[in-house]
């Protein structure tokens, strides 16, 4: 059984390194959001949204030219045409309903891409809640038109100018943030990440993935469960929603796609199940790219959304145990990848979910094989890359 | 005895701790720096192991700690550069730091070295009591390592009781719902905490940290705890020091005077 625990843990990795100061934080938070979440008004709140808002249910498509291409069953789930773009709308229209349950009055999150910070800053819009996003410097300059998106939305936009001033440096912000303003304020952590209970909390927003999935795939195979999933990874929400209710069924294959870089030996990498060790970051202990003094590095990705050092702890549990198989795609095959899917589907993915698409030709199946890619976002975001990668 | 036992046991008032971060503002500092803290007056001294991702430290901490890694700091480099301090330090000195690099240095070594070089406690600020109970506690009561917890404005009664009962040395009373080095001045509603907290009359002593930069912000936080832990206000004195040794123990002097 892949189970959290009481205090916390999959297996060797989760719990709740924090300091004190976020405490009552966190222990409200564990307290509550099981029950809140099972309440009927919380369920009717968040699923009337899910399906008027969001636009779930998400579609599972055919993909009839690239399973031709790949000589297997292939279909997408299709995240990238939730509002927004992406998957990550599902854990924030959550997360919000319960901040407000919570009586909270300010949402502050993080971002890297900025698909977090805008799926936060919507539903902070929609709820008329005030909100902080924190956000990389660096980041801030490379993805400028959904720094914009935030703003028009209404949210405020504040680097993080500490590090690398990435995605991590950006959680840190916001974690100091959140010691800094304890009471009225709720923080939206995007992914799979951070003390128990987000990584639990985050994953059951996101389980709603998998749970269309199981209809999905019974009305059009005849089955509940695919031969394999694929889905890509940074801190992993998209991949934890597309395995949670796959993860007790030992026939369905997880595969789990990193972010190589430009190679996991090139140093410019963030495959974190190759590079990194057991190590605590962001407030749990999971597998974590560090030196060995435990300091740690800056990881590289061509996707914003996968270059981040660590990996939820779920995932590290996965990969541990063998329940999940990890594999790295580099930049510049994810980007061929992302033509590929454009071309023979005409559907442009996000560079993170064009690395799960990449993963089909890192592993073995059968030509009967039903393999399910979570199509966790759209490319619109990702254009400028897109462009200045130019192999098109 | 430990040498935090024995300071408490003697001196109930205006206890000074000073925090500064190894390695910073140059590698080799260490030691004159700590030297100068003890002759300034001051009764703790507070070593800070630089972190990649301090998430409870504000700019000036965090800069400290870049700074540091970026001269080479590390625990291997602080513990050779700790052999033999106690030659010239005498007052009690506690180890802070963030668990991750303690980890992987190995925990068991990690207070084994402590112990054999002469440190009496550790502040780590990312080690929630109850890991601390359940994985650590035997190995620094092995190594005679002194564990000290933070406390906010907004632990509870309940909570605060309970690390009180866990705690033997002294309890750090973080002054405000701040990171380090956020705020200054001391408001009413802090006093109202601080108030508090000493009304609850706990068995361990109480210093206050975060926001305490001078002889004002030290005397009056010390009329509701044992004494004070400034941190940033030191780092930002000692970034721009032009002679390290006097400017630091002038100080130390114009806050405790």
């Amino acid at each position: 059984m892949i189970k959290v625990d009481e205090k916390g843990f999959y297996g060797k990795f989760g719990g709740a390194y924090i300091p004190e100061m976020l405490h009552p934080n966190i222990e409200e938070l564990r307290n509550n959001y099981e029950s809140i979440m099972a309440s009927p008004e919380f369920q009717q709140e968040f699923q009337s949204l899910l399906r008027d808002f969001v636009g779930r249910p998400t579609p599972l498509y055919f993909a009839s030219r690239l399973s031709e291409k790949h000589k297997a069953k292939i279909y997408l789930k299709r995240e990238d045409l939730c509002h927004t773009g992406a998957h990550k709308i599902n854990n924030t229209v959550g997360q919000i309903i319960l901040a407000k349950k919570l009586g909270k009055k300010r949402i502050i999150a993080e971002t890297g891409a900025g698909q977090h910070g805008v799926a936060t800053a919507t539903v902070c819009a929609l709820m008329g809640m005030d909100c902080t996003i924190y956000m990389g410097s660096v980041d801030i300059q490379r993805q400028r038109p959904n720094v914009e998106r935030m703003k028009i939305l209404g949210a405020k936009v504040v680097p993080a100018t500490s590090g690398s001033q990435t995605l991590k440096d950006a959680t840190n912000e916001a974690m100091r943030q959140w010691i800094n303003n304890p009471v009225d304020t709720h923080y939206i952590i995007g992914s799979v990440v951070g003390p128990h209970p987000y990584p639990e909390m985050v994953a059951r927003f996101q389980s709603v993935i998998s749970q269309e999935m199981k209809w999905q795939l019974k009305e059009k195979e005849g089955r509940e469960n695919p031969d394999l999933i694929i889905a890509c990874v940074g801190g992993g929400s998209n991949a934890a929603g597309a395995f949670y209710h796959y993860y007790d069924e030992p026939l369905v294959r997880l595969i789990a796609a990193e972010a190589a870089g430009l190679g996991v030996t090139s140093g410019k990498s963030a495959a974190t199940t190759v590079l990194g060790t057991s190590g605590i970051l962001h407030g749990s202990k999971t597998l974590l790219m560090q030196t060995a003094d435990g300091q740690v590095v800056e990881p590289h990705s061509i996707s914003a959304g996968l270059d981040y050092p660590g990996i939820g702890p779920v995932h590290a549990h996965l990969f541990d145990i063998g329940r999940a198989e990890f594999v790295a795609v580099e930049d510049e095959d994810a980007m061929k990848a992302g033509i590929e899917l454009s071309r023979l589907e005409g559907i442009i993915p996000a560079i993170e979910t064009a690395h799960a698409i990449h993963a089909l030709q890192m592993i073995e199946y059968k030509s009967d094989d039903v393999i399910v890619i979570n199509l966790s976002g759209r490319g619109d975001k990702d254009l400028d890359t897109y462009i200045k990668w130019g192999g098109y | 005895m430990n040498r935090i036992h024995y300071l408490f046991n003697h001196k109930k008032e205006r206890v000074l701790s000073i925090y500064f971060t190894a390695g910073f503002p140059n590698l080799e500092d260490t030691l004159p720096i700590m030297e100068a803290i003890q002759a300034g007056g001051a009764d703790i001294i507070e070593i800070g192991v630089p972190y990649s991702d301090p998430i409870a430290d504000g700019p000036t901490i965090q800069d400290s700690n870049m700074i540091a890694l970026e001269n080479g700091m590390s625990l291997k480099k602080l513990f050779s550069q700790l052999v033999g301090f106690r030659a010239k330090i005498r007052i009690p000195v506690v180890m802070m730091g963030y668990l991750n690099p303690i980890i992987q240095y190995g925990m068991e070594e990690f207070c084994k070295k402590c112990q054999e070089v002469g440190i009496d406690g550790l502040i780590l600020p990312d080690l929630p009591m109850q890991q601390y109970l359940d994985e650590f506690k035997p190995i620094f009561d092995k190594y005679g390592l002194v564990n000290t917890f933070l406390i906010s404005p907004q632990t509870s009664e309940n909570r605060i009781r309970e690390i009180d009962s866990n705690s033997d040395g002294f309890i750090y009373m973080v002054s405000a719902h701040s990171i380090t080095g956020a705020k200054t001045g001391i408001s009413e509603e802090q006093i109202a905490y601080f108030e508090r907290v000493k009304a609850m009359n706990l068995k361990n002593p109480r210093l206050i940290g975060f926001g305490i930069s001078d002889s004002e912000s030290f005397s009056t936080v010390s009329r509701y705890s044992n004494g004070a832990i400034i941190g940033s206000a030191f780092i930002k004195k000692i970034k721009d020091a032009k002679n390290l040794t006097q400017d630091i123990q002038e100080y130390i002097q114009s806050v405790i005077k």
